[in-house]
């Protein structure tokens, strides 16, 4: 069976709120009580929730556009390191914390995009990881600025505070109920981004970038934007990681976070579902937390895994579920936009 | 006036110099063909008129505005349209959204974040009337790397009319297919002529000769001669050559 592609799933219009979308809101506001009932922990529930804005903004460049960071880590540690230098030096304030975290990232984001976009393949997955690289090194040499390798250590967790509206997010169950309503806004607004045709664009990019150009499009600023917006929700990521660890350090922008980013994204299937980077996300912190409770290996195991899946079925989880529904009668399987009757 | 004009282009890569002083000029509402020698330096020409590369000096205008070095998707938006020697397609979506992508339409909403497009009947009954002038409207659904090479060829031709140009560049449009669907393909082309002004680069010489009001000749990257199909058949070079001796 030929490898399919996110241009197999059809765009859907209007709502939002699909199955697919109740299934993962269901799943979301009912972790606070399932995550202990089977013998998890509430911080758990806030690690989801921060790398799956990280992932699912992320696949936006990786699945959508077809671009391969491999340098994604430096823009959650800047979003941390911002969160935390604001709440440090300027004001304890949530929102002013969570728009530095954002306006730095994306800042960053711009900056190495508009260096790199015209570069697509092998020399643009490069040049992420030496842009990666060169932010890692500077957060641990500039020791005024964050801390050096011991990174930003006691950041407050500011309350919540909208108009009348003010609740302490110290302990993790605000917390979690704060990150997953981010969460919650994040993936329907990336959703509908997505089936927009917008989201048609950047599949068109990934399959041809000359026939995009030629048929009109201005792929270099589409590219720049689309690093862009993956790097600010990198950003919003890592203030709430900010809030989460109440630290900020190097190792969170390291390759080996990188790595992990775009691991993530393969074994869930990615490349193939907008759900993709939400099943590698939760296989992830279920391999972590459930494997490492049994060895201490569990990386290794998980690490087996992805070898596995990637020679076997490289699209993933959700491909896999995928070709499972279409051999059932369930998914339409090579078309992309609507036939009349069905609009 | 001339639609499309090109004067003393010159482009070279490194040491190598592949166009040399080249000029054009191609009517409104005609087909101009491009022939020469593999190497002479066609497909740089085309790349070249259409913001593949931008000259080292000349001039290109196009309707009388001045279009030299402005990058493809600009080239594009003026109503320029190509198709490519090697076949560029959208190859994992369906026949439809290949040419849906290339609406001026869809275009100007492609940025758009909310709007639904794919819930546009009249978007998606102007892509069918596009496929249709090609014979592939029956094909909208299919996927595009699924479709015969002939078909692919066709297709590629509906991409580059669907942003309704006013001129059409085709590199090559009969490279690989066979008899039948080379005929098919003049065919196509006559019908387009009504439409379209129309420039191809062209290997099969009864084709070219057969479609073409005017032909340029090239060769070492040089204008040699340009002229109607019979005042060429004159031509020493193009008589000498084995491109004449088919003509």
């Amino acid at each position: 069976m030929p490898m399919i592609t996110l241009s197999d799933i059809p765009a859907r219009g209007g709502s939002p709120f699909t199955p697919a979308m109740g299934v993962f809101l269901l799943a979301l506001s009912t972790a606070p009580f399932s995550l202990p009932a089977v013998g998890l922990y509430q911080y758990l529930g806030i690690e989801v929730a921060i790398w799956l804005i990280v992932a699912l903004g992320f696949n936006l460049l990786f699945g959508y556009i077809g671009l391969h960071s491999f340098g994604h880590g430096a823009y959650l540690g800047i979003g941390a390191y911002a969160f935390g230098l604001f709440q440090q030096e300027i004001a304890v304030s949530l929102w002013g914390g969570l728009l530095a975290a954002i306006s730095a990232a994306t800042i960053a984001g711009g900056i190495v995009a508009a260096f790199i976009s015209h570069r697509r393949g092998i020399y643009y997955a490069l040049m992420t990881i030496a842009f990666g690289q060169i932010f890692w090194f500077c957060a641990i040499k500039l020791h005024g600025v964050t801390g050096g390798e011991d990174g930003l250590l006691g950041i407050p967790r500011p309350d919540f505070v909208l108009g009348p509206i003010r609740f302490s997010l110290a302990d993790n169950t605000s917390l979690y109920w704060f990150s997953a309503v981010l969460l919650a806004l994040v993936a329907i607004g990336l959703w509908r981004l997505v089936n927009a045709p917008f989201g048609r664009v950047l599949q068109a990019i990934r399959q041809n970038e000359t026939r995009a150009r030629f048929v009109g499009y201005d792929v270099w600023r589409i590219k720049w934007l689309t690093f862009t917006l993956s790097a600010a929700f990198a950003g919003l990521a890592g203030g709430l990681f900010s809030m989460a660890q109440e630290s900020a350090y190097p190792d969170v922008m390291s390759l080996h976070q990188s790595g992990l980013i775009v691991m993530m994204i393969l074994v869930g299937g990615g490349l193939v579902s907008f759900w993709g980077p939400v099943l590698g996300v939760i296989l992830y912190f279920v391999a972590r937390d459930v494997i490492g409770g049994i060895t201490e290996t569990w990386l290794l195991w998980f690490g087996l895994m992805f070898v596995i899946m990637v020679m076997s079925r490289p699209e993933g989880i959700a491909g896999l579920i995928h070709v499972a529904r279409t051999r059932l009668g369930h998914a339409p399987a090579g078309r992309s936009a609507p036939k009349p009757t069905e609009v | 006036m001339a639609l499309f004009e090109a004067q003393n282009l010159r482009k070279r890569f490194g040491a190598r110099v592949v166009l040399e002083n080249i000029s054009l000029s191609i009517e409104d509402g005609t087909v101009h063909g491009i022939m020469g020698p593999n190497g002479a330096g066609k497909t740089t020409c085309f790349h070249v008129l259409t913001g593949h590369h931008a000259p080292d000096a000349g001039r290109i205008t196009f309707a009388g505005r001045d279009i030299t070095g402005k990058k493809p998707h600009q080239i594009a938006r003026m109503g320029i349209s190509r198709s490519f020697q090697i076949m560029n397609l959208f190859d994992d979506t369906v026949v439809i959204e290949n040419v849906i992508l290339a609406l001026p339409e869809f275009r100007s909403s492609g940025l758009n974040p909310i709007r639904d497009v794919f819930g546009n009947t009249a978007l998606i009954d102007r892509a069918l009337a596009v496929l249709d002038q090609v014979g592939l409207a029956h094909r909208a659904w299919e996927k595009a790397a699924a479709l015969p090479y002939g078909e692919r060829r066709a297709l590629e031709i509906a991409v580059a009319l669907a942003p309704e140009p006013r001129i059409v560049f085709l590199d090559e449009p009969t490279s690989g297919l066979g008899t039948d669907a080379t005929r098919a393909l003049a065919d196509l082309i006559r019908d387009l002529r009504n439409r379209y002004t129309i420039c191809l680069i062209e290997h099969d010489m009864r084709f070219l000769f057969d479609l073409a009001d005017r032909i340029s000749v090239i060769h070492w990257g040089q204008v040699i001669d340009e002229n109607t199909p019979a005042n060429l058949r004159a031509n020493k070079w193009v008589a000498r050559s084995a491109l004449g001796e088919v003509a």
